[in-house]
């Protein structure tokens, strides 16, 4: 059985004769163009290539085609594993830190994926796994010159986040996305011994409160502070301390705060970090209860100061009326982030309309159909949309429809992500956008109401994803909704050949549905599927193709417990888990989570009693 | 009869969308069509919201961790392996009927003019085990609508004005389960939005939840801004009122927490004067009594502002609620007829007292 490199996981079972590089090849390589090596020798003709090899090797950046050039050969193998620099492991599980330190043994940065997307959405038991605590222990043992570390949706403890602190002298970057299980008081720790820290971005993570003034056990004197993003951190914070922090930081560029910084104390953060392109504005309302006894400072002066400002964010509380303040940056702007502010069409449009440079903008669907059209209207260079609902639930009056959506898809051209939550489309509109928007990358529309059909014809929604498949060449990750029949699936089995990333959810009709997909789309890396009526056969239609893929998670569907371990006697390389909901001894299949991946290590040792590993 | 219950409210009327209004008399003599419901069972219905939109539901089934917080008891009386695909067409609805204690109630339809390709899916979702649940909104403000006050359910979007309506009868809060109309049951994690997302419609952004019971400890309270705004809070019935420091709360769901507690204690004095010997029994009692107030649908918030006006809870962010209150008061939902409401602009931004997704 031939293992398929993956496109994003660098790893591949060593070869067993890797040990048979010599010290002395070792050496040379590891001196590199370095001469005047006292026991230098004569050196194996190889050597020079190597050399070259890894001079070379050295330009390479991107992971797939690091991928590549390490199958080469033995020799590239070995010389690659040595130059790459960056480390990304889209499923922890898939490889264990043993082996990733002992073939990456100059990594710098480390890049770790953990839990399934769909555990966000509380679809998967507390205390399911990814912890980084075995990652950051062998790394502290081989790698002490590791500088970053990326973590998506992991487990983080305040222990973890002393030994990474500790044991990497000049750590520069963290970066916790999706993250838990840590805490103000790791914080502190960490930040107090962490001296060359320049990111700390804590993005969408829950942080609990310690009740530890983690922003004064920054050390000291000049910081080297790039960013500071602790937007999610849900708990008050030493203004005082901040400002300080902020008047020492001259390089600090990105800079979001949480709710609890008032716009008042923003004002006095801007004018000490006028140099800031990143800014997360807070609460956006002062902080007085009573009326103002003092005079409101001037905020549009403060950021109009603001010159290199891109990408704003924040509005967690926003009091309208002080919108108006950022007029003076809308027309650099290249991000807005309006996902907490619940306004109106008629507030955004004077923001808007001045807004020509805007390539990503997030928004709540408070702005109704009105306010998309304002956007299509001026945002010329958009290249991703997202629209979320300010009420979210399956029935709440929907502010947002086909229109606005359609409106976007006239307006933006060069469209390349959309998100958009709605509760109710049409299939024309759909359409409209695979044909006018044809850069799009990643389409991603989730109508709320469960199998809902078109609802101007009533037809399910086949017609509309399959002209996106259909027409967006470049598409590589897809979100269904509404009422879909096997027929979208065969769509996208058919013309999503470059789909890489699929969620389905209360989708299809038989089994035929996911076979079209697993039979069809040859690049399917990552398969989310909920509720929906899929069984064994289907499953086992997959078979040729689940070693190529980073997961599938299927819960709530029609497998049966001989299906799943029909499929973990077939593939003795996939980990095939299943999940109960945490507190139900007995359930039927149906209610439980099928998630599988493949990996190089077989059943993890840390599973929770819910999870059975077949 | 409905028609009737309306006039009773006519404030709510506004709130309504007029089409409905003229649909639902011309639907009343329309058929239920009902489906796939165990044979004797008795199924309810619902109405649509003010789109007419088309749609259909799943009920679904176990409550899993982290899922809401029902105020009412689930597990018992049903676990029926119905599954109703309701779909909702542009016509809505139909009279209410009173419901049994013992009947699971699942939604059921009204006759939409146009076709339903969704029956073929009615399959799919027999298998699953449903248990009943609340309708989300009724869930959101942990107020029972009685399907005698069916008026009152009819905004759904509109919660204010649904949970006011929540029935007059006394025993209602007791006789949750049978009485909550079921729209349809949400999904654990459906729509997919991560949960600090939740809650903006209120601005009272609650800590992000966690699958397991922590989240009390994460997220706890903002500091407290150093003013403390005692506000007189009286309720009906009770002749005597106490005061509230608004600072020392923040959300709403906090807020009427608080007064649960400060007022239970004076219900179960006032409902029956006898069981007082043992006061601690007597709150206890009370409290079991009167659910959580904010849930058992019988009292409403109402709030006076700086202008005098009397304004419905839960409408503005909850800063702007602490600048702007100046007293509150909790009436009986029965009573609201008689006062003088004025509401804010529609906002949709239900009252929220309860716990989220």
């Amino acid at each position: 059985m031939a293992e398929q490199m993956s496109d994003d996981e660098g790893q591949q079972s060593p070869p067993s004769d890797l040990d048979f590089t010599s010290n002395k090849a070792r050496t040379c390589i590891v001196t590199g163009s370095v001469s005047g090596h006292t026991e230098f020798q004569s050196p194996y003709p190889d050597q020079v290539l190597e050399n070259v090899l890894e001079n070379v090797l050295h330009f390479l950046t991107s992971r797939r085609d690091r991928n590549t050039a390490s199958l080469v050969c033995k020799s590239w193998y070995r010389v690659e594993a040595l130059t790459r620099s960056e480390l990304f492991i889209g499923n922890c599980y898939a490889v264990s830190p043993a082996r990733a330190t002992a073939r990456f043994t100059r990594v710098r940065a480390l890049h770790l994926k953990g839990r399934p997307r769909f555990a966000d959405f509380n679809l998967m038991p507390h205390g399911w796994g990814a912890h980084f605590n075995p990652w950051v222990l062998a790394f502290a043992k081989a790698c002490p010159w590791l500088e970053k570390v990326y973590l998506k949706r992991m487990s983080v403890t305040d222990d973890d986040l002393a030994t990474l602190a500790e044991s990497f002298l000049g750590f520069k970057e963290l970066v916790l996305f999706c993250c838990d299980g840590f805490g103000t008081s790791g914080l502190a720790n960490f930040v107090s011994k962490c001296r060359q820290l320049k990111v700390l971005d804590l993005i969408e993570s829950e942080v609990s409160d310690d009740e530890t003034d983690w922003i004064l056990c920054f050390p000291e004197g000049e910081s080297h502070l790039e960013s500071l993003i602790f937007d999610c951190v849900e708990c008050p914070i030493n203004f005082e301390a901040l400002e300080r922090l902020v008047a020492r930081s001259p390089s600090l560029k990105k800079l979001r705060l949480n709710r609890y910084v008032s716009i008042g104390q923003l004002y006095r953060l801007m004018v000490q970090a006028p140099q800031l392109t990143h800014l997360g504005t807070g609460s956006f309302s002062p902080s007085e209860i009573a009326g103002q006894g003092d005079q409101e400072p001037d905020y549009v002066t403060s950021f109009a100061a603001c010159k290199s400002l891109v990408c704003l964010s924040g509005f967690r509380e926003i009091i309208p009326d002080y919108l108006p303040a950022i007029y003076p940056i809308c027309a650099n702007l290249t991000s807005l982030n309006f996902s907490y502010a619940n306004i109106t069409a008629e507030q955004l449009k004077p923001i808007i309309s001045n807004c020509h440079k805007l390539q990503v903008f997030w928004v709540l669907d408070s702005i109704c159909d009105e306010g998309l059209q304002a956007v299509a209207a001026t945002c010329k260079e958009l290249r991703e949309l997202r629209v979320f609902p300010v009420d979210a639930r399956e029935d709440s009056d929907g502010p947002v429809s086909e229109v606005g959506f359609q409106a976007i898809s006239e307006g933006c051209r060069k469209l390349q992500s959309i998100l958009y939550f709605c509760q109710r489309m049409t299939n024309a509109a759909v359409i409209a956008m695979s044909r006018n928007c044809p850069d799009l990358v990643v389409f991603r529309l989730c109508i709320m109401g469960r199998h809902r059909p078109d609802h101007v014809t009533g037809e399910p929604m086949d017609d509309g994803f399959g002209a996106i498949v259909m027409n967006c060449k470049k598409l590589t990750r897809l979100a269904v909704s509404g009422l879909l029949t096997d027929k979208a699936f065969d769509y996208i089995g058919r013309y999503g050949k470059l789909v890489r990333t699929l969620s389905v959810a209360f989708a299809g009709d038989s089994d035929m549905a996911l076979k079209y997909v697993l039979e069809g789309c040859p690049q399917l890396q990552k398969l989310e599927i909920r509720d929906s009526p899929f069984g064994d056969a289907a499953l086992c239609s997959g078979l040729h193709h689940y070693y190529n893929m980073r997961f599938l998670w299927m819960s709530s569907c029609r497998l049966t417990h001989q299906g799943c371990q029909q499929i973990a006697h077939a593939m003795p390389r996939l980990v095939v888990e299943v999940i109960r909901s945490a507190d139900e001894e007995e359930m039927d299949v149906c209610d439980q989570t099928l998630y599988m991946y493949r990996s190089l290590e077989g059943p993890r040792n840390d599973a929770p009693k819910f999870v059975t590993i077949l | 009869m409905v028609t009737d219950k309306m006039v009773d409210y006519p404030q709510f009327l506004n709130l309504m969308n007029k089409e409905w209004l003229v649909n639902h008399k011309v639907s009343e003599d329309k058929k239920l069509e009902l489906r796939l419901g165990p044979p004797g069972e008795a199924l309810d219905y619902n109405r649509n919201t003010t789109h007419g939109t088309k749609r259909a539901f799943q009920h679904t089934a176990e409550t899993r961790t982290g899922e809401k917080e029902w105020p009412v008891d689930t597990t018992k009386n049903q676990c029926q392996k119905i599954s109703c695909i309701e779909k909702i067409g542009d016509k809505v609805n139909l009279p209410p009927t009173p419901w049994s204690s013992g009947s699971t109630i699942y939604s059921a339809f009204s006759k939409d003019t146009k076709e339903e390709p969704q029956h073929s899916k009615a399959s799919f979702f027999q298998n699953l085990p449903v248990s009943k649940k609340l309708a989300g909104m009724a869930e959101d403000f942990k107020q029972p609508c009685s399907p005698r006050m069916a008026v009152g359910e009819v905004q759904f979007a509109d919660g204010k004005a649904c949970c006011s309506l929540a029935t007059a009868d006394p025993d209602a809060s007791t006789n949750i389960t049978s009485n909550k109309r079921i729209e349809y049951s949400p999904v654990v994690g459906w729509p997919p939005i991560r949960s600090f997302r939740k809650n903006i419609a209120s601005n009272s952004l609650s800590k992000p939840a966690s699958e397991s019971s922590n989240d009390k400890d994460t997220g706890g309270k903002p500091e407290n801004p150093k003013t403390q705004l005692f506000v007189k809070i009286n309720m009906e019935g009770i002749p005597i009122g106490r005061k509230v420091n608004l600072s020392a709360y923040n959300s709403y769901e906090e807020l009427s927490l608080a007064i649960d507690d400060l007022f239970s204690g004076l219900l179960a004095a006032q409902r029956d004067p006898s069981a007082t010997q043992n006061e601690s029994k007597a709150k206890e009692s009370a409290k079991a009594e009167a659910g959580p107030l904010a849930g058992s649908g019988e009292y409403t918030l109402i709030y006076e502002d700086d202008e005098g006006d009397r304004i419905l809870v839960g409408d503005v962010p909850w800063n702007m609620f602490v600048s702007t209150a100046k007293r509150l008061h909790v009436l009986k939902s029965s009573e609201l007829s008689t006062l003088q409401i004025c509401s804010n602009e529609k906002e949709k931004a239900p009252f929220d007292p309860a716990v989220h997704i």
